[in-house]
C-alpha cells in the first residue's frame, strides 16, 4: 500500500477520473463541475437580478454534495496520504520558471509565490488570481463547460462541440504562459 | 443514501485529483509548455477508458444503478460560445492553475489563497449571466 503515499502515476490518475465519470453515469447524473458554480451564484440570490440563475437548484444538490467530496477528498489526500508534496517537474520547466522569478519550483506542491498568505499582502498578485478565477467562470460558463464537462465526459461521448471548446482552452492556455507571462512575472 | 454515494464519489474525485497532482498549478504550467507527458497521459487515459465506458453503456442499453434509463444529451450545436468561451477558460486555467474541480481540492488541501479563485470565478459566471444575451452563442 505504500504506493498511495507516492504521487499516483498518469495511467493510474487516468482511470480513477473516468471510474469517477463512470460511477457518476450510473447513478443517472453526469460529470461535470463547473455547473455549481452557477448554482451557488444562485444559491447566493442571482436569480433576483439575473434570468440564468433562476431555476431550480435544488435539483443540483448532488452535484454540491460531490464538490463538498472534492473538498473532503484534498483533505484527506494531503493530511494522510502524502508524505512528500513535491512535485517532480521537468528540469526545463523548473529553469524557465526560475527565470519568471519561482524560486525552487515543484519543491512544494503549489508556487509559494502565488499560493502561500504571503500573496494577500501583495495586490499585483491578488490580482492576477482574482482575474485568473474571473476567466474560469465566465469562460466555462460561455463555453457550457469546463476540463471535466468537455475535456472529460464531452470528448468521451465524442461530442464535437467539446473538441472546439478543448482546443480552444488549449489556444487561451499557450497565449496565457508563451505569450502573457512574460509580461505579468 | 444516495446524498452518501455522491459524497463518496466527490471524495475520490478529490483524492485523485490531489494525489495525480492535476490539483497543482505547476502541472498546468508544465503541460502548457509541453514539457511533461503527465498531463496528456491523465486526459487520455481518462479519455480511453470513458470513450469505452459511453460505447459499452450505449451499445448494450445499460441502465443506471437504479434501472432507469441512461441519457446523453447532445451538446448545442455552435461555434462562437465554444472557441470564445473556452480560449477565455484556457487564459484563466493557466494563469489560476486550476479548474473548477481541483479549486475545491486545493481549499480542502488548506492552500488558502484559492478562496480568492473561487470567489473570482463566482463573479465571472455571474458576469456572465448578466451578459449572456449580449454575447454571440
Amino acid at each position: 500500500m505504500n504506493w498511495i503515499y507516492e504521487p499516483w502515476p498518469w495511467y493510474v490518475s487516468g482511470f480513477m477520473i473516468a471510474l469517477v465519470m463512470f460511477l457518476l453515469i450510473m447513478v443517472g447524473k453526469n460529470f461535470g463541475m463547473s455547473g455549481n458554480l452557477r448554482t451557488i451564484c444562485s444559491i447566493c440570490g442571482g436569480g433576483k437580478k439575473v434570468d440564468f440563475f433562476r431555476f431550480n437548484w435544488k435539483a443540483q444538490r448532488w452535484n454540491l454534495t460531490v464538490v463538498l467530496g472534492a473538498i473532503i477528498g484534498g483533505f484527506i489526500a494531503n493530511q494522510f496520504l502524502s508524505v512528500d508534496p513535491s512535485i517532480d517537474l521537468h528540469t526545463e520547466t523548473v529553469q524557465n520558471l526560475q527565470t519568471l522569478g519561482f524560486e525552487n519550483a515543484g519543491a512544494t506542491y503549489m508556487p509559494e509565490k502565488l499560493f502561500s498568505t504571503t500573496v494577500f499582502s501583495d495586490a499585483k498578485l491578488l490580482l492576477l488570481l482574482v482575474i485568473g478565477g474571473f476567466l474560469v467562470g465566465f469562460g466555462a460558463r460561455y463555453a457550457g463547460g469546463c476540463t471535466s464537462g468537455h475535456a472529460i465526459s464531452g470528448l468521451s461521448n465524442l461530442q464535437l462541440p467539446s473538441l472546439i471548446a478543448v482546443i480552444g482552452f488549449f489556444i487561451g492556455g499557450l497565449i496565457m504562459i508563451h505569450l502573457i507571462f512574460p509580461f505579468l512575472f | 443514501m444516495r446524498t452518501l454515494i455522491y459524497l463518496l464519489i466527490g471524495i475520490v474525485f478529490g483524492i485523485t485529483m490531489f494525489k495525480s497532482e492535476a490539483a497543482s498549478w505547476y502541472r498546468i504550467y508544465e503541460m502548457f509548455r509541453f514539457d511533461s507527458f503527465h498531463m496528456y497521459g491523465i486526459i487520455g487515459t481518462a479519455l480511453f477508458f470513458g470513450a469505452i465506458t459511453i460505447l459499452i453503456i450505449k451499445r448494450f442499453d445499460i441502465t443506471s444503478f437504479y434501472g432507469e434509463k441512461i441519457n446523453f444529451p447532445p451538446k448545442q450545436k455552435s461555434f462562437a460560445r465554444y472557441a470564445i468561451g473556452g480560449i477565455l477558460f484556457g487564459l484563466g486555467w493557466a494563469l489560476a492553475g486550476a479548474c473548477p474541480g481541483p479549486m475545491f481540492t486545493l481549499l480542502g488541501a488548506g492552500f488558502s489563497p484559492i478562496i480568492v479563485v473561487i470567489i473570482a470565478s463566482l463573479l465571472g459566471t455571474f458576469v456572465y449571466g448578466l451578459l449572456k444575451d449580449k454575447l454571440p452563442h
